[in-house]
């Protein structure tokens, strides 16, 4: 009998059964308890968040009142919500009339589609909405929310507030503040020196100083620039403060695209032999604008965050709203749940802002992925 | 001739001067009809009077008599003062969360996340005004206050925390700070040398380490632990002794802090990530140890990302700290482009000195920077 060496004659030993890198188990032993240290900052975080978190969600949700409409509501240990519930009107309109709210709700709507439209890729006409979302619904929004023709009850700026004049800020000072940027970027890399350093001095006075010394220049410098019998609402000249200072802010971001465009670009349009207007808004802009909309966006969110600053020239947006509600002797005590709330808000808007532009940012990078 | 690029150019900004100067002009002829209708006299001559008013916080003396001239300088150096403590708050808190995202232990990482996504897209104003009237001003009244170790204490007041009082023969330790940290310049010089004529390496760091914090301390100890803290301690309605720090700087604080930070992190973690792993790759190749590799190879060249942005959010956050009004701490804007304003109606001056305070500082730090990174371009060939 000849021994086949190709073939064991004997049975292997049993291996090991493998390490559990599966399952649910396995998952928090690779990602959480991999190591002694990770195992103690594991432990610490898990701590931090059951000290924290929880009492919070109890606070938040599960002690917290929601029904009714007056401050006896309030009878658990947690958050009283009531106090927003009883004020979620004036929350939205401020003190527009009752009987014009429709009007703002058309405005809300139109708005919602506009974004809407211009956010999702797939749909077309992007350049003519925009070019709506620019000229037309600004035009459309005044003639609603003013009132004062076609047979609409006028309706003073002071009356307006809440969520309501927080949105109008922030679409004006966006609607305003893009071409201004666009105007100001391009004059900064203009070779005439005087448009070039007009823009310059521009540019850098507005982003060296805070926002809040230009609201309390516009509410108190603005009034003595003008002829003696002129009204300057007091809106509007927080509006130009704000616009101007942002179109300072729009203006660095755009011109990073500009310049992010190669020469070879302008170059091809001369060749071509268009003039610089047309070379510029047929070449150079369009590809520069699409390269920086994660900035501009960002700059959106900074924006939309600091209209909460005209609270301190006496306009009542969002947060003064809720921050004149505090002081309404049948609701004191309640601060924790207004200002909650309004973080909340503001970080809903911020968040999905933030969100978007980082998926513009991974949808304009396919192209470049090595 | 409109044909000529130069000629053409020229034009555009002669009609361009002249509009601005038009407009200009007319905007000062308004200005000076309103001044006239109103009997305002333009000038600086108002920074003489005298102010009349208090303020809650002066880091130099200051009474209601002095001048108007002088609350400028009070409200500025209150600025300064939060800027300061945000500044070096928001870094520290910055850096620890921006490592912390890129940390393997996914909870932390998520933890850090969390941090950055929630802080950064609620507006400032609103975190002051919740640390402010949700948080410090819910505190229990001087009696109940809470203690901490029993030599701090919070209350709706602020914090009281105990006061150190230098006796005679303090000045010594400063001095010996001063003498250790040129001590150790010298020795880090010394020891680059050495490394360069011999190859040897010294732990700089150690050395210089000890000496800093060793040669004030023995001083100190030698001449007898110069230096008092007076405890806080309840008297009547309020504390005696220590020093009250006021709630507002407080609220102020934390929220720029905190604030800023969610903004540091995401500078640390993308300047930490922006160095190309292939540099890590070649320092193990040279058998670098990983704590050198980190030092003197990863560090660097993250920092050259970092630093940048980095002075923009200490503008950011010295911008910002003019949100100081909205809860009353006495900064520039709060003092002096708030109640001097009110006084004295000097709106144009006053508004133009406070503007001008925050765009030197902007213009100066800017100009640094830009030195800074001509010196830290990538040099490619």
């Amino acid at each position: 009998m000849t021994t086949d060496s190709t073939f064991r004659t004997e049975m292997i030993e049993a291996r090991e059964a493998p390490d559990q890198r599966r399952g649910v188990i396995g998952w928090f032993r690779a990602n959480l308890f991999n190591g002694p240290i990770n195992s103690i900052v594991s432990i610490v975080v898990i701590y931090l968040l059951a000290r924290l978190v929880w009492p919070f969600l109890e606070w938040a949700v599960i002690d917290a009142d929601w029904i009714g409409t007056t401050r006896d509501a309030c009878t658990g240990d947690g958050a009283c919500w009531v106090f927003i519930s009883a004020r979620f009107e004036s929350i939205i309109y401020g003190f527009y009339p009752d009987a014009a709210r429709w009007r703002v709700d058309i405005v809300f709507a139109l708005l919602a589609i506009l974004v809407a439209w211009l956010a999702v890729p797939k749909l077309p006409y992007k350049k003519w909405v925009a070019l709506f979302a620019l000229v037309g619904l600004p035009i459309i929004a005044y003639f609603l929310l003013v009132g004062g023709s076609f047979g609409l009850e006028y309706v003073p700026t002071r009356a307006w507030g809440g969520l309501m004049l927080t949105l109008t800020i922030a679409v004006l000072g966006i609607v305003g503040s893009l071409p201004l940027g666009i105007i100001l970027a391009l004059g900064r890399r203009s070779k005439m020196p005087f448009v070039k350093g007009i823009c310059v001095i521009f540019i850098e006075f507005w982003r060296g100083v805070p926002l809040i010394t230009v609201l309390f220049m516009a509410s108190v410098m603005l009034p003595l620039f003008v002829p003696g019998d002129f009204d300057f609402d007091k809106l509007l000249r927080a509006l130009i403060g704000i616009m101007f200072f942002w179109s300072a802010y729009m203006a660095e971001v755009i011109r990073s695209g500009l310049q992010a465009i190669g020469k070879g670009q302008t170059e091809a349009g001369q060749a071509l032999g268009l003039n610089y207007w047309q070379r510029t808004g047929l070449i150079v802009l369009p590809q520069a604008l699409k390269l920086v909309i994660p900035g501009i966006v960002n700059t959106f969110i900074a924006l939309f965050k600091d209209t909460s600053l005209v609270l301190i020239i006496g306009l009542f947006d969002l947060l003064a709203i809720i921050r004149a509600g505090l002081t309404d002797s049948n609701w004191l005590g309640f601060s924790t749940e207004g200002y909650v709330f309004a973080a909340a808000v503001y970080w809903v808007f911020c968040f999905s802002m933030s969100r978007y532009s980082q998926y513009i940012e991974r949808r304009l990078n396919t192209g470049h992925k090595r | 001739m409109w044909r000529n690029p130069a000629i053409r150019a020229l034009i555009v900004q002669a009609v361009l001067f002249l509009v601005l100067a038009v407009f200009i002009g007319y905007l000062v002829h308004n200005t000076l009809l309103n001044l006239e209708a109103r009997g305002i006299h333009t000038g600086f001559g108002f920074l003489e009077g005298r102010a009349g008013f208090s303020i809650p916080q002066t880091l130099i003396e200051y009474t209601s008599d002095s001048t108007y001239g002088r609350t400028f300088v009070i409200g500025l150096l209150n600025t300064l003062l939060v800027s300061a403590l945000g500044i070096v708050a928001a870094t520290i808190i910055g850096f620890l969360v921006g490592i912390a995202r890129l940390s393997p232990n996914w909870l932390l990482a998520r933890l850090a996340t969390i941090y950055v996504e929630t802080f950064r897209n609620i507006p400032l104003l609103v975190q002051i005004l919740f640390w402010y009237y949700a948080v410090l001003r819910a505190l229990p009244s001087p009696r109940q206050s809470l203690s901490l170790f029993d030599a701090f204490f919070f209350n709706v007041r602020g914090m009281v925390m105990p006061n150190p009082q230098p006796l005679d023969g303090f000045a010594a330790t400063p001095w010996a700070l001063l003498v250790a940290v040129v001590v150790t310049i010298l020795f880090g010089l010394f020891a680059k040398r050495r490394q360069a004529s011999t190859g040897k390496a010294l732990p700089v760091y150690w050395i210089g380490l000890t000496i800093i914090v060793g040669l004030p301390l023995i001083v100190f100890l030698a001449t007898g632990s110069p230096l008092e803290w007076t405890l806080p301690e309840m008297a009547g309605f309020n504390f005696r002794g220590g020093v009250n720090i006021l709630p507002e700087l407080l609220a102020l604080w934390l929220a720029l802090s905190i604030y800023t930070a969610a903004f540091i992190a995401e500078i640390v973690r993308s300047g930490i990530l922006s160095v190309s792993h292939g540099q890590t790759e070649a320092a193990r190749s040279l058998s670098l140890p990983e704590a050198i590799t980190l030092r003197k190879i990863v560090i660097p060249q993250a920092m050259r990302v970092i630093i940048p942005q980095m002075t923009s959010q200490y503008l950011n956050l010295i911008k910002n700290s003019s949100l100081a009004t909205a809860i009353g701490y006495p900064d520039l804007v709060a003092v002096f482009a708030g109640t001097t304003l009110n006084q004295t109606g000097q709106a144009i001056e006053i508004i133009a000195m406070t503007m001008a305070v925050y765009l030197v500082i902007s213009l100066t730090v800017s100009f640094l920077m830009n030195l800074y990174n001509a010196r830290t371009l990538l040099k490619e060939r």
